[in-house]
């Protein structure tokens, strides 16, 4: 391999000439054939949050109709069959069609923004995993919708779900569907990893990174970790059922709980990857609001990395009544209680933020200023779990349904609601109308509460989980009728939502580039930011590049109106590791259809594997490789027979 | 709170005692804390500058604000402690009630099945071990030893006013135990997702003093009595055509192990896992079709004429 060959970069100001020179190179072309092969973070980012909220009220429909069967005792407005398969579809929704991808959405857009970067690292493997996200959504529901969805829980423990207590292709559609859609999730996060350690702008050293970033990195390492335990077991099972073999089955010498510990061993830091970058997009954006910097910023990301690495070893508090001995269960519940300490951290940063700082009530601040609510009570019913000998009490009862619903409803969607407030302007160029944002806020807020405060009690009063009914008398009537009161007040909130997002949208007022005068690079760009991003590559000097003037934290300033302008193709810039120094000159590729072919090649390859048809298999490996050839294929104009070339530093 | 008989708030024996109060005060901690954060949140945003939209903010002047270092400091002693207190506590509770103690009272087998519970009882002498299903009988004041089974997928053994959960899990042999302080029937609960009816999979543990405990459990080893009269004579035939390739009478040729054994069916207070009252017509509509009592349990609905049900519930009577 030759030596990269070092260039020196042009250095410019950004005037309307390079503008309108970038715009031809960046632009995607109009119509159906642009929207299908478009790389454009951006867009990715925008379809991944739309898509997301689309399965959201999906699966809070499934919520509703779940709720109006609790709603008293003996009810019979659903078989248990159809119970089953709406509490299993709607826990796969949430957890993994939504709360995941919404975040990735956000990240995707406005990552490169943040980072002052013209695209994500890898733009072609970013629209593989979207189009992968959809097309498994759809594979996922497929059961579903006739009536053959999955139907042993989310958490699809086995036996239950082996073929001899699930003969029909329930299962079989949320195994096969579940490997697919963790290749979506596993080449998002290794994007995400490079895109974090090598396209920052010049000078955003590592200790300047914001918390948001923080987030979604620690959630793409965790992903790319865990993912391959999940989509084992998943194959695993698929092989119990399709092919005989005896993983699971304790009657042949398989295991039970082997299905266990590889779910959790993903499944739990799948929980910190669905709230880390959420509490990120906190930690950025409540300070705007609070008019001064986050307190304790470095605490706060290594808190965030803290909370990960913790997390990896908490996955037994899941397990704790499976019968495992006293001194593993001892050291899971002791992690489990330590998890608190860093998430304490970052409260007491958030409190100290809004009391240090001069708050201004915006409909995002009201969001991101109750998460810290919501986070402490979801918080604090995680530490009674994580004590053993309650836990054994606590476990499998609606208890634990209250806790996880603060967890993903307070950490996912009120600070991601937030975020929709606070970055609206930037997709869209609007401001979000704040006279509804408050009805929004309020009625999300009460309905939230009036719904899941109370089912803490119906858990200590002993109802389990997952029952299509319960009898009358046992003390949860009154307590179920509330929460479904509730549910459906929340319901009408997420709906002001929806309606505000729609209005504004429509004629929304003009936000112009930074209307919160808000500190981070993404705000440096026009309301939406243009197909390049940044007409000259910033150089960073501190954390807030807007708020520099005021702060004086630094005595150098960050330059945004003159830089590297590289102009010479579709051209981005990689810099080091921590330092962020300019490093080499990356030729990004052109719009193809090539991440959209993969995934179709991808989704005809697992409908044969539901099939068990060969043949299908077959085309669907040859759709994989023709559209892997077309991906790969060297072009001597993007120059990929070489290696890109280095900044030369002088 | 008596009207909540599965509510672990309320302890009957020493684990659910042990329990009951680190219950108490994490619960207490977790309420103080989510109030004292709830009020400074509060007080803090009722400092507002300014209320409004993206105007009103960027009307705020931004400045670098006091170091907040000593909150994050003071936050992190102040939740330390009850968090120290909390593990210190939890591992002193759990070698409370982790293991079954050395010395027991009882040693009880407990199977679970899709969706029903069977008992089994290790005899005091040769012919005297029996199988019962849903009511578990057990000595108030003495430790339980429940080796716990799992037939087919994995269940959970919950009795919450005695002890917390244990699974019932294929292949694997799990141990709990119980112990009773009060004389009183316990309902129990099967809390690990198992189906379609794990809903109605519920239990009872009747807790009685030693010597009603042994004339209950030499009653359960007896043989079921023959049947006295012409229609329960008739229900028997049916029932050994109709039933009895799941179900046991001890003392007739009916030995089936899939279901419950019903030699002393009518000694129970509840049938079909705590769904119905042990009457002849809720026998009756059982048996005939169990599910529309409980869709998706394993017994199929029966499709006997009126003369054979009638018979098959005579029989069943006899049962005692």
């Amino acid at each position: 391999m030759r030596a990269p060959a070092y260039r020196v970069p042009e250095i410019g100001e950004d005037t309307p000439a390079l503008r309108a020179r970038l715009q031809e190179i960046w632009e995607t072309p109009p119509g159906l054939k642009g929207w299908l092969v478009t790389t454009d973070h951006k867009e990715i980012g925008l379809r991944y949050i739309v898509t997301a909220f689309l399965l959201l009220i999906v699966g809070g429909i499934e919520a509703l109709v779940i709720r109006l069967q609790l709603a008293g005792p003996n009810l019979h407005l659903l078989t248990p069959d159809q119970y089953n398969q709406l509490f299993t579809t709607h826990g796969m929704t949430m957890i993994f069609l939504y709360a995941s991808p919404i975040l990735s959405g956000f990240s995707n857009y406005v990552w490169p923004l943040m980072f002052g970067s013209r695209d994500m690292a890898f733009p072609r493997l970013n629209a593989l995993s979207y189009w992968v996200y959809l097309f498994a959504a759809f594979f996922l529901y497929a059961g579903f919708v006739v009536g053959a969805g999955p139907n042993a829980g989310w958490f699809n423990y086995v036996p239950l779900a082996e073929r001899p207590y699930n003969p029909g292709i329930n299962e079989d559609f949320y195994a096969i569907g579940m490997i697919f859609l963790g290749i979506s999730v596993t080449v998002g996060a290794a994007n995400f990893i490079v895109t974090f350690f090598k396209t920052r702008a010049p000078g955003m050293a590592i200790n300047r990174v914001p918390i948001f970033a923080w987030g979604t990195l620690t959630a793409s390492v965790a992903n790319l970790v865990v993912i391959p335990a999940v989509s084992l077991a998943f194959f695993l099972l698929w092989m119990d059922r399709q092919f005989g073999t005896h993983f699971f089955s304790a009657a042949k010498g398989g295991q039970p709980l082997l299905w266990q510990h590889l779910f959790w061993l993903f499944g739990h830091p799948w929980v910190y990857a669905i709230v880390l970058p959420a509490m990120g997009m906190v930690s950025d954006a409540l300070p705007v609001f609070c008019r001064r910097p986050l307190v304790a910023h470095t605490l706060v990301a290594l808190a965030t990395v803290a909370v990960m690495i913790l997390g990896f070893g908490v996955w037994v508090h899941h397990m704790f009544a499976t019968g495992l001995p006293g001194l593993a269960l001892s050291f899971f519940s002791t992690a489990s209680i330590a998890i608190t300490v860093p998430s304490a951290v970052t409260v007491f940063a958030w409190i100290a933020t809004i009391w240090l700082g001069r708050p201004v009530i915006t409909t995002a601040f009201l969001f991101f200023a109750s998460m810290i609510v919501l986070f402490v009570i979801g918080g604090v019913s995680g530490f009674m779990t994580a004590s053993v000998p309650v836990d054994w009490q606590l476990t499998d009862t609606y208890f634990v349904v209250a806790h996880l619903h603060y967890v993903l409803i307070g950490i996912n969607v009120f600070p991601v609601v937030g975020a929709t407030y606070f970055w609206f302007p930037k997709f869209t160029g609007k401001l979000m109308g704040e006279r509804l944002g408050r009805w929004n806020f309020w009625t999300m807020f009460a309905g939230f509460n009036l719904g899941f405060l109370p089912m803490h009690l119906t858990g200590l009063l002993g109802m389990p989980r997952r029952v299509y009914t319960y009898p009358d008398g046992m003390g949860w009537d009154w307590l179920n009728l509330i929460t479904t009161i509730g549910s459906f007040v929340f319901a009408v909130g997420v709906l002001l939502f929806v309606i505000n997002v729609w209005i504004s949208y429509r004629k929304g007022a003009p936000a112009g580039d930074n209307p919160w005068d808000a500190p981070t690079l993404e705000w440096a760009t026009p309301s939406p930011p243009p197909p390049y991003n940044f007409a000259v590559i910033p150089t960073i000097a501190s954390r807030h590049p807007l708020w520099e003037d005021r702060l004086q934290e630094s005595e150098g300033r960050s330059c945004l109106s003159r830089g590297m302008t590289l102009d010479q193709g579709k051209e981005a810039l990689s810099t080091t590791a921590l330092d962020a120094d300019p490093d080499r000159i990356l030729e990004m590729p052109e719009d193809t259809s090539a991440p959209l072919l993969l995934a179709i090649g991808m989704t005809i390859l697992f409908i044969g594997m539901l099939a068990l048809s060969w043949l299908t298999i077959g085309i669907g490996v040859l759709a994989c490789l023709g559209a892997l050839l077309l991906w790969l294929w060297p072009r001597r104009d993007l120059r990929e027979r070489e290696p890109a070339p280095r900044v030369a530093h002088g | 709170m008596s009207g909540a008989p599965l509510s672990y708030l309320t302890a009957s024996g020493p684990r659910a005692a042990y329990t009951a109060p680190l219950t108490w005060f994490m619960l207490v901690v977790s309420i103080l804390v989510c109030v004292i954060v709830t009020v400074l949140v509060w007080i803090a945003a009722r400092r507002a500058r300014a209320a409004g939209g993206a105007s009103e903010t960027a009307s705020v002047p931004v400045e670098r604000g006091a170091d907040g270092f000593p909150w994050v400091k003071w936050g992190l002693v102040l939740s330390a402690i009850p968090l120290f207190i909390s593990l210190i506590w939890t591992m002193a509770a759990l070698a409370k009630v982790a293991g079954p103690p050395t010395v027991t009272g009882l040693a009880i087998d407990v199977t679970g099945h899709q969706y029903w519970w069977q008992a089994t009882y290790d005899g005091t002498g040769p012919g005297q071990a029996f199988s019962t299903a849903n009511e578990i009988h057990i000595p108030i004041g003495v430790p339980v030893l429940v080796r716990l089974h799992g037939a087919d997928v994995i269940h959970s053994f919950w009795v919450p006013q005695l002890a917390g959960k244990t699974d019932t899990i294929p292949g694997q042999n799990n141990v709990t135990w119980l112990q009773a302080d009060r004389p009183g029937r316990y309902r129990g609960q099967c809390t690990e997702y198992c189906g379609l009816q794990h809903a109605n999979m519920a239990f009872e543990v009747v807790a009685e003093p030693r010597d009603r405990f042994e004339a209950w459990r030499a009653h359960q080893a007896a043989m079921a009595p023959a049947p006295a009269d012409d229609t329960a004579r008739f229900g028997q035939v049916v029932f050994a055509h109709r039933c009895a390739s799941c179900h046991m009478v001890r003392g007739t040729p009916a030995a089936g192990t899939k279901g419950p054994d019903l030699t002393h069916l009518k000694d129970r207070r509840l049938i079909g896992s705590g769904v119905l009252p042990n009457t002849i017509g809720a026998v009756a509509g059982w048996v005939q079709s169990p599910q529309a009592v409980k869709p998706g349990s394993t017994m199929p609905n029966q499709h006997l004429s009126g003369p054979e049900l009638n018979a098959v519930s005579a029989y069943l009577e006899t049962l005692k």
